[in-house]
C-alpha cells in the first residue's frame, strides 16, 4: 500500500487553546465576583445586570460551555486526527465550528446579563441560541465523524469512544431537555410542567456534568496521559470496561438530584441505586489513569505537566467518590441545598476539569509552536497555587454546608427551631464565603500565570500550522483475518460502534423518563390547584429573569426541620401548571415555596427595595428597579395562549379578557399598598406582579384537605 | 402520597427489574468481551497515542 502524505492542522487546535484560556479567566473571574457578591452585597451596585442571579448563571455557562468546552474540542481535534491518522475531514467546518461556538458563548453571556434565561439550570439560553447551539454541535459531529471515515487507522482508539459518545448524548440531552414553546423571540416556556420539568433537567443536568464534564475529559486523559508520561496506558482492557459501564450506568443517576423532592419514590431509588454504582467504573477509570504512572513517579516530581494530571486525576476519584454518596438518602437530607454541593462541584471543575486541561495545554503548546516552554517555573508555580486555591475553596464549603444544615435542623429542648431566623444561619457562614473567594482569587490567578506562559511560548515560537505525516491508506476491500474476534466488528467500526454507544444511553434516559411521562395523568391532581393570574404569571416571569431560583428553592422537603420552619412540604400535584419549574438546588436565602401569604404586600415591597431594611443582615442584592420600572403588559394575551397549548387550563379564549383582570389585581395590590404604608405604590410596575406572585407562592392547599388525590 | 402515585401507575414493579437485568446482561456481555480479547490486539491498541511520538526532542524531553 501506498504511503501517504498528509498534514495535521495546529492551528485550529491554537485557535481552541487560547480560546480556552481566555474564557477560562473570564468565567473564573466572573466566579470570584459573585463569591464576594455573598458578604458585600453592595457590589451589584443596585444595577440589574449584576446580580447574583443573572450573574451565576454566567459563571457557570462559561466555566462550563466557554472553558472547559473549548479545551475539549481543542484536545479532541490535536488526539483525533493523530489517531485517525488524517487531517480534520474539513477545515471549513472547522472554522465554522470555532467562531460558531465563540459566537454562541458572547450571544450566552449578553443574555445572561440582561435577563434572558429559561432558568434551567446549565440550559438558561433561550430557543434562538438552543437552536445555534444545535447547528454547530451538528458541525462538530459531521467533521468528527467524517474524520474518522477517511482514517488511515483501522482500529479507534478508547479516546476516541469517549469522543463518539459525548458527541451524540450530549445532542441527545440538549434536544431533549431544550423543548420549549416560544412566546417571542427571547421568551420561551418549557413544554414540560413540575415534576416532569424536573426530572428532565436533572437528567440533563446530571449528563451534562457526565457527557461534557467527563467523558470528553476521560478522552482527553486516556491520550495526553500516556503522551505525557510516555509509556501505554495501564489496562487497556479495563479502559473497555471502564467505557462501556460508565456510559450506561451515568445515564441512570440524574434524580438524584431530587432525592427528597416531590419526585415519585421509585425514580428516586433508581437514581441512588445507580449513582452507587457508578463508583465502580469512576475508579476503574482514576485507577488506570493514576497506574499508568507506574514506574514514572519519579518524573511526576520534576514534571508540571504531571503533576497537573495527577491531582485532576485524583480531584476526579474524590469527586466520583463523593457524588455516590451524596446520593444516599441520609447524606443528602444533609447536604442538599447547602454549599457542600458546591464543594463538590468545584473539586471536580477546578481540580479534574481544570488541571486535566492545564497539564493539557502545557503539552500541546511547546509541540505546536516548535519551542520550549516559556518557562517550567511559572507552570510550577501555577501548579502550587491552583492546588492551594482549590483547597482554599474546598475546605471552607465543606465546613459552611455542614454548619449550615446542621444549624437548619436543630431543635430545642422544647421542641422548637433553634435557629428559626434563617439569617442566624447565612450569618454563621460568612467567615466561610470570605475564605472561600480567597481560594477562587488563587485559582484565577494560576490561571492568569498559565496565560502569560502560554502567550511567552507562543511569542517565542512559530506555529507549525500543517504539521506534515505519513501513513498508508487503508485497504478499500479490507476482510477480516480468520479468528477474528467479533469484538473487533464493534470496536473497528465506527457506525456500529456509534450506534450500540446511543442505544446504551437511550436505554437508561427511556426507563427513566418515560414512565414519568406517562404518569402525568397519574399526578395527585390537587382539585385547589389552579392556573397562575395573568398579574402572577407575569411575576413569575420577572421571578425568572431575575434568577431568584438560582439561590431560594421552592421545594419543602418532608422533614420535621423543614415543615416547622416553612410550613406543609410540597407535593407533585402543586407544580402541574409550573413551565418551567423552579425549585431550585441551593438555598442562600430561605425556601419560598410557603411565602405566600406570610408577609404583608408591604413587605415584599421594602424589602426589594433593600432587603436590609426588612432583614439586616441579609445578603440579598437590591432590586430598587422593580419599583421604577413599568410591567411589559404587551405578551401577557400571547403567554396565556402559550400556557393553554402547554395544557394549562384557562378558559376558551381567556387570553383577551387577560390584561383586564392582570390591571384588576394590580389595582388591589396598590391599593393593599397604600394603606399598609406605601403611598406611592404604583400599580403598573413591575415589583406589582412579582408581589402577586410571591404571596401565591405555595396557597393554592391552604386551608384545603391536603392531597385530594384523584386517580383515573 | 409517594405510595398512591406508585400504585397508580399499572405495573410499575417492573422498571426496577428491567433496568437490573438490562444492566446485569449488558455488564456479563462487556466482561465476556473484554476477556476475549486477545494480546497482541491489546498491546497493538494501547500503543496508539504513542506511534506518531517523533517530536520529542522539541519539547527536550525524552
Amino acid at each position: 500500500m501506498a504511503v501517504e502524505t498528509f498534514y495535521y492542522d495546529n492551528k485550529i487546535v491554537r485557535n481552541f487553546g487560547f480560546a480556552t484560556i481566555a474564557w477560562g479567566i473570564v468565567g473564573m473571574l466572573v466566579g470570584v465576583i459573585i463569591a464576594i457578591q455573598l458578604y458585600v452585597p453592595w457590589l451589584s451596585f443596585n444595577l440589574p445586570w449584576t446580580t447574583f442571579g443573572r450573574l451565576r448563571p454566567l459563571h457557570t455557562n462559561a466555566v462550563v460551555f466557554a472553558f472547559a468546552g473549548n479545551a475539549i474540542f481543542t484536545g479532541a481535534y490535536y488526539s483525533l486526527m493523530r489517531l485517525t491518522k488524517a487531517r480534520m475531514f474539513s477545515d471549513t467546518l472547522s472554522k465554522i465550528h470555532f467562531w460558531g461556538w465563540q459566537l454562541i458563548i458572547v450571544l450566552a453571556a449578553l443574555s445572561f446579563v440582561f435577563g434572558i434565561t429559561t432558568s434551567k439550570e446549565y440550559a438558561e439560553l433561550e430557543w434562538p441560541i438552543d437552536i445555534l447551539i444545535t447547528i454547530i454541535w451538528v458541525v462538530f459531529a459531521i467533521n468528527m465523524f467524517g474524520t474518522i471515515a477517511k482514517r488511515r487507522e483501522r482500529h479507534l482508539y478508547v479516546a476516541i469512544w469517549f469522543y463518539i459518545s459525548t458527541v451524540i448524548t450530549v445532542a441527545v440531552l440538549h434536544i431533549v431537555n431544550s423543548m420549549e414553546l416560544p412566546v417571542h423571540l427571547l421568551k420561551s416556556y418549557s413544554v414540560y410542567a413540575g415534576v416532569q420539568d424536573a426530572l428532565t433537567q436533572w437528567w440533563y443536568g446530571h449528563n451534562a456534568v457526565a457527557f461534557f464534564l467527563t467523558t470528553p475529559f476521560l478522552g482527553l486523559m486516556y491520550y495526553f496521559l500516556p503522551k505525557a508520561a510516555n509509556r501505554p496506558v495501564f489496562s487497556y482492557k479495563l479502559s473497555i470496561v471502564h467505557f462501556w459501564s460508565l456510559i450506561f450506568i451515568y445515564i441512570w443517576a440524574g434524580p438524584h438530584h431530587l432525592i427528597y423532592t416531590a419526585l415519585p419514590d421509585w425514580a428516586q431509588t433508581l437514581g441512588t441505586v445507580f449513582s452507587i454504582a457508578l463508583i465502580a467504573p469512576s475508579w476503574g477509570g482514576m485507577l488506570n489513569g493514576l497506574l499508568t504512572l507506574r514506574g514514572a513517579w519519579d518524573r511526576v516530581r520534576e514534571d508540571p505537566i504531571l503533576k497537573f494530571m495527577v491531582v485532576g486525576v485524583t480531584a476526579y476519584g474524590m469527586s466520583t467518590f463523593e457524588g455516590p454518596m451524596l446520593s444516599i438518602k441520609s447524606i443528602n437530607a444533609i447536604t442538599h441545598y447547602t454549599d457542600w454541593t458546591i464543594a463538590h462541584v468545584h473539586v471536580g471543575a477546578l481540580g479534574w476539569n481544570g488541571f486535566i486541561t492545564f497539564g493539557m495545554l502545557y503539552w500541546l503548546w511547546p509541540r505546536i509552536f516548535q519551542t520550549k516552554l516559556h518557562s517550567v517555573k511559572q507552570a510550577n508555580l501555577h501548579f502550587w497555587i491552583g492546588t492551594l486555591g482549590i483547597i482554599f475553596y474546598a475546605l471552607p464549603m465543606y465546613w459552611a454546608g455542614l454548619t449550615q444544615s446542621l444549624m437548619w435542623k436543630e431543635f430545642t429542648a422544647d421542641g422548637f427551631l433553634q435557629y428559626p431566623n434563617f439569617l442566624e444561619t447565612v450569618q454563621q457562614i460568612v467567615p466561610m464565603y470570605i475564605v472561600r473567594s480567597i481560594g477562587g482569587t488563587m485559582f484565577l490567578a494560576g490561571t492568569c500565570i498559565g496565560a502569560w506562559n502560554m502567550f511567552k511560548t507562543a511569542a517565542a515560537g512559530t506555529l507549525l500550522a500543517n504539521e506534515k505525516a505519513e501513513a498508508p491508506a487503508l485497504e478499500k476491500d479490507f476482510k477480516e483475518p480468520q479468528g477474528a474476534h467479533w469484538h473487533q466488528w464493534l470496536e473497528g467500526k465506527a457506525v456500529h460502534f456509534t450506534v450500540w454507544a446511543t442505544v446504551a444511553i437511550l436505554i437508561g434516559g427511556a426507563v427513566e423518563m418515560i414512565p414519568m411521562y406517562t404518569v402525568k395523568s397519574n399526578v395527585p391532581t390537587i382539585a385547589s390547584v389552579k392556573p397562575y393570574t395573568p398579574l402572577e404569571l407575569e411575576g413569575r416571569d420577572i421571578y425568572i429573569r431575575e434568577g431568584c431560583n438560582n439561590c431560594h428553592s421552592q421545594m419543602i422537603r418532608p422533614f420535621r426541620s423543614e415543615t416547622e420552619r416553612y410550613g406543609e412540604y410540597s407535593k407533585a400535584g402543586e407544580f402541574v401548571y409550573d413551565h418551567p419549574f423552579l425549585w431550585g438546588s441551593k438555598r442562600t436565602g430561605p425556601d419560598l415555596h410557603r411565602i405566600g401569604g406570610k408577609y404583608p404586600d408591604a413587605w415584599h415591597y421594602n424589602h426589594m427595595d433593600d432587603p436590609r431594611l426588612m432583614s439586616p443582615g441579609s445578603l440579598m442584592p437590591r432590586y430598587s428597579w422593580l419599583l421604577e420600572d413599568d410591567l411589559d403588559t404587551q405578551y401577557t394575551a400571547t403567554k396565556i395562549e402559550v400556557m393553554q397549548t402547554l395544557g394549562v387550563p384557562y378558559a376558551e379564549g381567556y387570553a383577551g379578557q387577560a390584561l383586564n383582570d392582570l390591571k384588576t389585581q394590580a389595582e388591589q395590590i396598590a391599593a393593599n399598598l397604600r394603606t399598609q404604608g406605601v403611598a406611592n405604590a404604583d400599580a403598573s410596575k413591575e415589583i406589582i406582579a412579582l408581589i402577586a406572585y410571591l404571596q401565591r407562592l405555595g396557597t393554592d392547599i391552604k386551608g384545603n384537605a391536603v392531597s385530594q388525590a384523584v386517580h383515573k | 402520597m409517594i405510595r398512591n402515585v406508585l400504585e397508580s401507575i399499572s405495573g410499575i414493579e417492573i422498571y426496577p427489574i428491567i433496568s437490573l437485568l438490562i444492566f446485569i446482561s449488558f455488564f456479563i456481555f462487556i466482561i465476556t468481551w473484554v476477556v476475549k480479547l486477545d494480546k497482541k490486539t491489546v498491546s497493538k491498541l494501547e500503543n496508539m497515542p504513542l506511534d506518531d511520538d517523533d517530536q520529542s526532542q522539541i519539547s527536550g524531553r525524552k
